[in-house]
């Protein structure tokens, strides 16, 4: 049995880190909101240049000049994996997630005797991946302390992976990230982007027929639009990540405070126990003194 | 009869309303589009955009390149910045320049792709102080 002192210090202790989850509940779920909203704010760019893209796409298909960003380079060999995690913890499954569908999807395609690259995006997964999959690291970008993510950095993870692509260093790109599906739910996605994955079914129909002309021409455009086009694809998955991140931290401070409560109520109870046979011990003792005098 | 505009960059929708009649800075000249345009894709070069109701200018709006489709119902603007003439500032405009061309001294030595692009920034940049100008 713990002494009185123990017990309310150790009551003391789990009261403060009960504040401590609940604020941070509270500050996941008003940072959710905002990035929520960002999220929100950056769909419509990318569906016209989804549309745009898929208009060009059908115009140059087949074409023996269409570019690798669109087509890939024709090889399947080198595999590029960039897993999106958070900067920080406390946040449930959240990173560790993505760090596990990562190593499995390495694990897989080595299997098949494919050489696999890791582009860490976040400092969680490379913390993860440095223990588990370093020697197939080969960067790493984190945007910790940045208040608001901007698309001029998913340009830079874009230009990148092109650049990349471009000295032929990878055949095919894939972007593992958290989508936001709600808030206490998280679906971890791969996403190819390089080549660019075909339109989903039963929607190639969509571009209304439209015979669209081009100023300058086809590949000129698509020259210019497919880096574009891949840091939109980029940024979304930041976002989704950015809105998972929050989701996922408020749920799991949700559930930390739940805990805590719950301990709370346990340790009193004890201490309330203890405190009563204390008084029963001493009025005990009392009385059989006074007996035997 | 009026054109839905609507000018967008990866952030956000910047604009979304039908004018007469808009002017979009293409890669091969200016192109005035009405209702009825042909479809077409086209890249843009810097410059500014305007918009007209009747016959008379509403807004201009200076955007620094992207791409833009016609459609006959409509015109979408895909920009990676676009601002009201008036919120630019010619100081900030001449320091991008110089710095957009110092950028492209240094890509001159890359390749080709990377010559074009910054040239392009230059190009961008200078109609940013022109702009002002305006």
């Amino acid at each position: 049995m713990p002494s009185l002192k123990a017990l309310r210090t150790r009551i003391n202790s789990v009261k403060s880190t009960q504040k401590i989850t609940s604020a941070m509940k509270m500050v996941a779920a008003s940072k959710l909101r905002r990035a929520q909203v960002q999220a929100e704010a950056a769909r419509p760019y990318a569906e016209r240049m989804e549309r745009m893209l898929r208009a060009l796409a059908a115009s140059v298909a087949g074409s023996p000049t269409a570019p690798p960003l669109l087509v890939g380079t024709g090889a399947d060999k080198v595999h590029l994996l960039i897993p999106v995690t958070a900067d920080r913890g406390l946040a449930g499954a959240f990173n560790s997630n993505i760090g596990r569908a990562t190593r499995n999807l390495a694990r897989k395609l080595e299997n098949e005797g494919k050489t696999v690259k890791i582009l860490a995006v976040g400092r969680k997964g490379r913390d993860y991946l440095r223990r588990e999959l370093a020697s197939r690291l080969v960067g790493d970008i984190s945007y910790a302390g940045k208040r608001r993510l901007e698309f001029t950095d998913a340009q830079e993870i874009g230009t990148r992976v092109t650049q990349m692509l471009a000295n032929g260093e990878i055949d095919v790109a894939t972007i593992v990230y958290n989508r936001f599906q709600s808030v206490i739910s998280q679906v971890v996605t791969e996403q190819q982007i390089i080549p660019a994955p075909p339109p989903p079914e039963g929607e190639t129909a969509d571009t209304s027929g439209a015979i669209y002309e081009y100023e300058p021409d086809e590949e000129t455009i698509l020259a210019r639009l497919l880096p574009q086009a891949l840091a939109i694809q980029v940024y979304r998955a930041l976002l989704e990540s950015a809105a998972g991140e929050h989701g996922a931290r408020m749920t799991a401070m949700d559930n930390a405070t739940r805990n805590a409560g719950d301990m709370i109520k346990r340790l009193s109870l004890n201490y309330n126990r203890a405190r009563q046979a204390n008084i029963t011990k001493e009025l005990i003792e009392i009385i059989s003194g006074a007996e035997a005098v | 009869m009026p054109i839905s505009l609507e000018i967008v960059s990866p952030e956000r929708l910047l604009l979304s309303r039908p004018v007469d009649m808009v002017v979009i800075p293409a890669s091969e000249g200016d192109m005035g589009v009405l209702e009825g345009h042909t479809p077409m894709i086209v890249m843009l070069r810097g410059g500014t955009i305007d918009l007209y109701e009747g016959d008379r200018v509403t807004d201009r709006l200076f955007v620094n390149g992207g791409f833009a489709e016609v459609t006959p119902e409509r015109c979408t603007v895909l920009a990676n910045e676009a601002v009201p003439l008036a919120e630019l500032n010619r100081t900030d405009a001449e320091r991008q320049l110089a710095e957009a061309e110092s950028a492209y001294a240094d890509a001159a030595k890359l390749d080709t792709a990377a010559e074009d692009a910054a040239l392009d920034a230059v190009q961008a940049a200078r109609a940013r102080v022109e702009a002002t100008a305006a």
